[in-house]
């Protein structure tokens, strides 16, 4: 017997999600980003309580529930605690050229590691432990991509 | 809470939440130490941030604790209130925090709004919330006779008890020919009758009532809950749920019954003290007065218009100017409990009424999810789901 399923496809209807975003940065946020825009330093805040320097800053240090109210100055060096060198690329997702890295680097000064790019390395010249430095920007608009990405750091081991 | 705002940029999203729990642990006496569990809620998509709950620890004092995030629409800050009385009624926890928060300046609202609905035969129509609540105001005149001022006064009302609330974000004091003259939006509500969109975070501690007098404060008991929803489609609501089955707004009617009939409710006019309701829009304020049992099907807008309702009415219902006067979504529905707890503590300041032994809350959205609650001065004889 004749079945309309023989000639028809299923409707698979497609449709994107678009919807306008502005996030706060607040006022602690903002402060940071100016100043690695207009003077390419790093800052990071201080919990009142505890000490622990975070990096990138936080308002509330989440153990001591304490306001972080103290700002740090940090190297634009640190350590590199973990990190993996991407092969493939997502279509949408170009931040540099293959291959790069990303890695959790922890700045001079501070106690918490952040989230960034690796790039201008040797194939299979990062190690966790090992020195990297920040490479910023000429043109910095007051993102966290002010800074381009991270190298190994030049004249130390 | 914090005082509700159009847009607050000078904090991030578990900023904004930080200060909320900031200000209900010293009113609790409590530390971040003391918290047991969290509850926390806000809409997704309207600050496109998926994993709330996790994101905002620094700010929600979460970190290493139990904790569970909420998202249901409009009743999100409601369904929250509702989950943290689960955790601490079930006896499994003794002081839950339960968060509600929105920042709506970070998104457009009514573009979010739209991933609620069904992608194939709802969202090609409409999006947001307006046109929805305008075929529910639509449908009320037709089946009562009610008129487009009978809303305005909702409206007008709303705004005037939010001048007593200085954590309401409109202050406005306006006439019912004000409303009238606002532009529609979607035939029949204009810009007057509809709530605005408010940055704003709430928190509350619950506790399990062997520790509940332990507090600085004198706690205010839930009495009993009860929650409903219906819709799988726009249609749902208005007709194929509703009116061919011989009820108006079976989520809210089916909830209001099983709650007065489990607490002993029989004249909520008479023994309601207070009410604090998710009226997101004025014909809201006519409507569920019925559904909530205060009056007959089509003497909402009477009943209202006698000042029932209003301050120094026999039921106020918002003292605090409502949703029409401050709606950070995920936020609305956890106010609406916090204020009930605060008329009961005789806290309320200048919105104050007098007295207050039984409060209503509900929380009104997530497509008619329909959320209600009791709270009470007096300790229940007995924990009621």
């Amino acid at each position: 017997m004749e079945d309309w399923r023989d000639k028809q496809e299923l409707v698979v209807m497609e449709g994107r999600i678009k919807v306008p975003y502005r996030w706060s940065a607040g006022e602690v946020g903002t402060r940071y980003l100016e100043s690695l825009r207009d003077e390419k330093r790093f800052l990071g805040t201080k919990c009142g309580e505890c000490g622990k320097v975070y990096h990138v800053p936080r308002r509330n240090c989440p153990h001591c529930f304490a306001e972080c109210s103290q700002w740090v100055e940090l190297g634009s060096t640190g350590i590199l605690e973990t990190y993996t060198v991407v092969r493939r690329q997502h279509p949408q997702l170009a931040p540099l050229p293959l291959p790069y890295g990303y890695g959790v680097i922890k700045l001079e000064g501070a106690d918490t590691g952040f989230l960034h790019l690796l790039y201008e390395f040797e194939e299979g010249g990062l190690a966790p432990g090992m020195r990297v430095e920040a490479v910023f920007a000429d043109q910095r608009e007051g993102n966290i991509l002010d800074v381009r990405y991270f190298r190994p750091a030049k004249g130390v081991s | 809470m914090t005082k509700q705002r159009s847009s607050r940029p000078d904090v991030n999203g578990k900023e904004l939440i930080n200060e909320a729990v900031r200000m209900a642990l010293d009113d609790a006496g409590m530390t971040r130490k003391d918290i047991d569990a969290v509850v926390i809620g806000n809409m997704d998509h309207f600050e496109g941030i998926n994993y709330v709950d996790t994101w905002s620890v620094d700010g929600s004092g979460a970190l290493m604790k139990p904790i569970m995030k909420l998202t249901t629409g409009g009743t999100t800050g409601s369904t929250i209130a509702m989950a943290a009385y689960y955790h601490v009624a079930s006896g499994l926890f003794d002081r839950v925090l339960a968060i509600g928060w929105e920042k709506n300046s970070e998104s457009d609202t009514t573009g979010a709004i739209i991933t609620a609905f069904d992608p194939f035969w709802d969202r090609p129509i409409f999006a947001g919330a307006v046109a929805g609540l305008a075929l529910e105001a639509t449908q009320y005149m037709h089946l009562t006779g009610a008129t487009e001022e009978d809303a305005a006064y909702v409206a007008v009302r709303e705004r005037k008890h939010a001048l007593n609330n200085p954590y309401a974000h409109l202050h406005m004091n306006l006439t019912i020919e004000d409303v009238m003259k606002s532009p529609y939006l979607s035939w029949p509500v204009k810009m007057g009758d509809m709530c605005p969109r408010t940055d704003g975070a709430c928190a509350l501690v619950f506790a399990s009532e062997d520790v509940a007098e332990d507090f600085p404060q004198k706690p205010a008991w839930f009495l009993g809950v009860a929650n409903r929803h219906l819709w799988a489609y726009t249609s749902d609501p208005y007709v194929n749920q509703a009116i061919e089955n011989g009820w108006w707004f079976p989520a809210m009617e089916w909830s209001a019954k099983e709650l007065y009939d489990k607490v002993g409710i029989t004249d909520p006019l008479e023994q309601i003290d207070v009410a604090e309701l998710y009226l997101p829009y004025s014909f809201a304020g006519l409507r569920y007065m019925e559904s909530l049992g205060f009056c007959g099907r089509g003497e909402g807008p009477a009943l209202v218009r006698s000042g029932a309702f209003d301050m120094g009415g026999k039921c106020p219902v918002n003292p605090s100017g409502g949703v029409m006067s401050s709606n950070a979504i995920g936020a609305t529905g956890l106010i609406r409990v916090a204020e009930c707890v605060w008329q009961i503590q005789g806290r309320a300041g200048d919105r104050q009424v007098p007295e207050v032994k039984v409060a209503l809350a509900t929380g009104f959205g997530g497509c008619f999810w329909s959320d209600i609650m009791l709270l009470g001065a007096d300790k229940p004889e007995k924990v009621r789901g």
